[in-house]
């Protein structure tokens, strides 16, 4: 019977293939490797993996959004390759004592329509983004301006919203607090100019690359949805001395198999996301990559529910897990084990200092004895009598591996026995962590900007993303003194405070699992493409070398 | 007939009302993302797409706007209105649709045919062995097998990506593979059946000659049941699949009709949909026509009278 249905599929396959050859028999040549000659256009192609939301950069949330327009695009700064903010649009600014006004100057740029680039796109496109009527969901990272809150939420006026163009080539802002990040959010999209003109005349202008407007290394010319995205080389751009590509092709392929393919036959010449079973072939071949993600892999506990209304259980379970075991034989693509919240390569107050190694960890990995007694001292000895407990994860075959492996390390190490495992479908898995009816979720965090605080003010009582429903006054209120801080090195010190208090008796509302990694497809021509810990990748000074 | 008119608009209003209540009913809306939003932002968003308005309010202007033909922007590509996605993504399936269409009936209806005719012989068996193949085969499994031996390993086609008529050949294979198999598989026994039938027995008697028998009697009436499959399956593989579409990277309709699920995008999901129902009542209506004009029990014989 076997082998009766090996020949039959043979037979088919043989079938097929004189099918596919007799199609194509004028043109079975494959074709010829590209040779370089120096006249060749140097052309990278990436796949971008999705058809971006929008590319209006007032609406746009995620990394492929960023990513499709940083390289046609550019705001006051740009992010530089040693992660610090450097000039953009800006060729030099001011910072008042106090770190709550800036003064940008802008140099002679123009927009690829022909118009000057002037501090008027910018007061514009920050205004326009704050409008509550455009509904932009990232309008709350202009909150630092001073107005802007209370003008996107209804009760302001846009008049009080404190960005102002002195004149064409002077920009002044006004903060609510000192934020030492700014200079970073002044390259994040949302801060971005818009072609005011262009935008006045066709609020749509944003939706094809007919008349779409760049004012960055390059220029988009092509948008097909689902398909590619190209772009060309700036001849206008301030910077054009430093840009080597000619062309960059972004595709749209979603499927990672399928992305592997185009990467392996030579469509492609970088890619995001690595199909993880064929994680140990690629490390072997050399092509697959990775660098630092300022990101942590978590789980949540819901301190509202027993037996994890007892911190001692918390901590007990956040102790009692083998890290190491979970990044080096589950995830595999080079994940670090977290024993901390905030993750690494996010600068501490000294230049060149980490966050992460001037705070330390705040436990030790697999440290199962403390866990066992914690839990022992909970009530629960060698997890006798332990209220059963669920972990919920939004589907997906990767959260599942992982929560397999805890499941079977709570019961190996504590002897907690009742543990369900539930996946449900992302939306609906966002609403049950919303709604605080789990136990334990899997949670994921990437940061905003390069500063500790986009870890920690989220843990504030009532924060939108504290789903652990955990509440320290004391906390809440740290965090508002951090922000007023103006003394660099004091503030820093404060944010080093917040994360001790997360990990304090009576706290843990959280157990950290990894810090996060970007793995990635390169060929090894590929040179100079700029990926940020944050995610957005800048190709400004990408070029091909082969 | 205009009573059957009548029946398909009703048709397309159930559906469109059974969407629009099953969307609203399932946990988790197009604004709940992985970083929460502060209220301030998700009230805009709400107002900008009326989600704050009572949902019997959302119902008439939903309605309206299917009769209007204008199912709004999208809530996950905000550049972009459901119709333009459409307009979009259409053409293309519809294409990559015809071709693979077309492979099915040209090779299943002739396999089929050709298996009744041979009926036991080994024509046959290898025919229907094919199509029991075809049949069992999930699509991604065959699109994986053909990316891998014709794409990878030979070169002969590009693995994915649109444009050139290159990039139809393994997507339309991979789609054709199951509609050709199940034609063959429909055609040959809906022939088996007719040549059992008692007119072909008096046709041979009357001493016609077997060409006659088949292609001026069998043919015909053995084809009711294939029109009757091929309607709909127009109405299918015309609008897209989702799996192919994935695998290939090609950017037709086929996917809107699940993401837009996951995203929960209410626009999207009412727009693809009653897309797809419209085009599947008229694909019916078109079926039924169909038959008027090849089986001559259903109205050539009233003509007759």
């Amino acid at each position: 019977m076997k082998a009766k249905k090996l020949v039959a599929i043979l037979l088919a396959l043989v079938m097929v293939a004189a099918l596919g050859a007799g199609c194509t028999k004028t043109q079975t040549t494959p074709p010829a490797q590209d040779q370089p000659t120096p006249k060749e256009p140097m052309v990278l192609r990436y796949n971008l993996g999705v058809e971006p939301e929008t590319l209006d950069t007032a609406k746009m949330t995620g990394i492929p959004e960023f990513n499709a327009v940083l390289p046609a695009l550019e705001g006051l700064t740009r992010i530089k390759a040693d992660g610090m903010p450097g000039p953009g649009m800006a060729y030099k600014w001011d910072i008042s004592e106090g770190g709550t006004k800036y003064v940008f100057y802008l140099r002679d740029a123009k927009w690829s329509n022909g118009d000057p680039v002037t501090a008027h796109d910018f007061e514009f496109a920050w205004k326009r983004a704050l409008d509550p009527e455009l509904a932009a969901d990232y309008a709350y990272m202009l909150y630092h301006v001073k107005g802007a809150e209370a003008y996107n939420s209804g009760e302001g006026s846009v008049d009080d919203v404190a960005v102002r163009a002195l004149d064409d080539k002077t920009l002044e802002v006004h903060l609510e607090t000192n934020a030492p990040f700014f200079l970073d959010l002044c390259s994040f999209p949302t801060y971005m100019p818009v072609p005011s003109k262009v935008v006045k005349a066709n609020p749509d202008w944003h939706a094809s690359a007919a008349t779409f407007v760049s004012n960055g290394p390059f220029k988009l010319t092509k948008w097909e949805h689902h398909s590619t995205l190209e772009y060309e080389k700036n001849p206008d751009y301030w910077d054009k001395d430093a840009v080597k590509l000619d062309k960059l092709v972004f595709y749209m392929v979603e499927e990672s198999s399928t992305e592997l393919t185009m990467f392996e036959t030579g469509q492609i010449d970088y890619a995001d996301n690595p199909p993880l079973p064929e994680i140990d072939r690629l490390k072997a071949q050399g092509v697959f990559k990775v660098s630092s993600l300022i990101g942590t892999y978590y789980y949540i506990f819901n301190t509202e529910k027993p037996p994890l209304n007892d911190w001692r259980v918390r901590k007990a379970l956040t102790l009692a897990i083998n890290r190491k075991d979970i990044t080096e034989k589950v995830t595999k693509a080079g994940q670090i084990p977290a024993l901390a919240w905030v993750p690494p390569d996010i600068t501490d107050a000294k230049p060149g200092a980490d966050f992460r190694e001037v705070g330390g960890d705040y436990f030790k990995d697999n440290d199962i004895a403390t866990a066992k007694a914690l839990l022992a001292e909970a009530g629960y000895p060698d997890g006798k009598g332990m209220p059963p407990i669920e972990i919920l994860y939004n589907t997906s075959e990767a959260h599942k591996a992982i929560a397999e492996v805890i499941q079977e390390m709570w019961k190996k190490n504590l002897g907690i026995e009742n543990i369900t495992l539930t996946n449900q479908e992302w939306k609906v898995y966002l609403a049950t962590r919303d709604a605080g009816t789990f136990m334990i979720a899997r949670a994921g965090w990437i940061g905003d900007y390069n500063d500790p605080m986009t870890f920690l003010d989220m843990w504030v009582t009532g924060g939108g993303n504290n789903n652990s429903r955990w509440s320290n006054k004391e906390y809440d209120a740290l965090v508002t003194k951090a922000r007023l801080e103006t003394d660099p090195v004091k503030r820093m010190e404060m944010l080093h405070q917040l994360e001790d208090m997360l990990f304090a008796d009576g706290a843990w509302p959280i157990m950290p699992i990894y810090y996060y990694v970007d793995s990635y497809l390169m060929k090894d021509y590929v040179k100079g493409v700029y990926i940020s810990p944050l995610g957005p990748i800048d190709f400004k000074h990408a070029w091909i070398d082969k | 007939m205009v009573r059957r008119l009548i029946s398909m608009v009703l048709a397309v209003w159930v559906i469109a009302t059974i969407t629009f209540l099953l969307m609203h009913s399932v946990p988790g809306g197009p604004f709940s993302k992985d970083k929460a939003l502060p209220p301030a932002i998700i009230k805009n968003l709400e107002a900008r797409y009326h989600l704050d308005w009572p949902l019997w309010k959302q119902y008439v202007h939903q309605m309206y706007n299917i009769l209007r033909w204008d199912f709004g922007p999208s809530m996950k590509y905000e550049s972009r209105s459901v119709n333009q996605i459409i307009r979009d993504g259409f053409p293309i399936s519809a294409r990559l649709g015809a071709v693979a269409v077309a492979l099915s009936v040209l090779v299943g209806l002739p396999v089929g045919i050709i298996s009744a005719l041979r009926h036991n012989r080994w024509q046959d068996n290898i025919a229907m062995g094919f199509a029991t193949l075809g049949v069992a085969l999930p699509s991604y499994v065959v699109a994986a097998l053909f990316i891998y031996v014709f794409a990878l390993k030979l070169g002969w086609f590009p693995s994915s990506l649109w444009g050139t008529p290159k990039h139809y050949v393994l997507p339309a294979l991979a789609l054709a593979g199951f509609p050709m198999a199940f034609i063959a598989r429909l055609a040959r026994s809906s022939m088996l059946e007719v040549l059992q039938q008692d007119y072909i027995r008096t046709a041979r008697a009357k001493g016609l000659s077997e060409r006659v028998v088949i292609y001026r009697h069998a043919l015909k009436n053995s084809l009711i049941p294939v029109v009757t499959y091929i309607g709909p399956l127009i109405a299918n593989v015309f609008t897209g699949s989702f799996v192919i579409e994935r695998m290939f990277g090609i950017p037709g309709l086929g996917r809107h009709f699940i993401t837009s699920i996951y995203n929960r995008d209410y626009t999207t999901i009412m727009g693809t949909t009653v897309f797809y129902s419209v085009f599947l009542v008229i694909m019916i209506l078109v079926t039924d026509l169909t038959y008027a004009l090849i089986d001559p029990r259903i109205s050539i014989a009233d003509e007759r009278k």
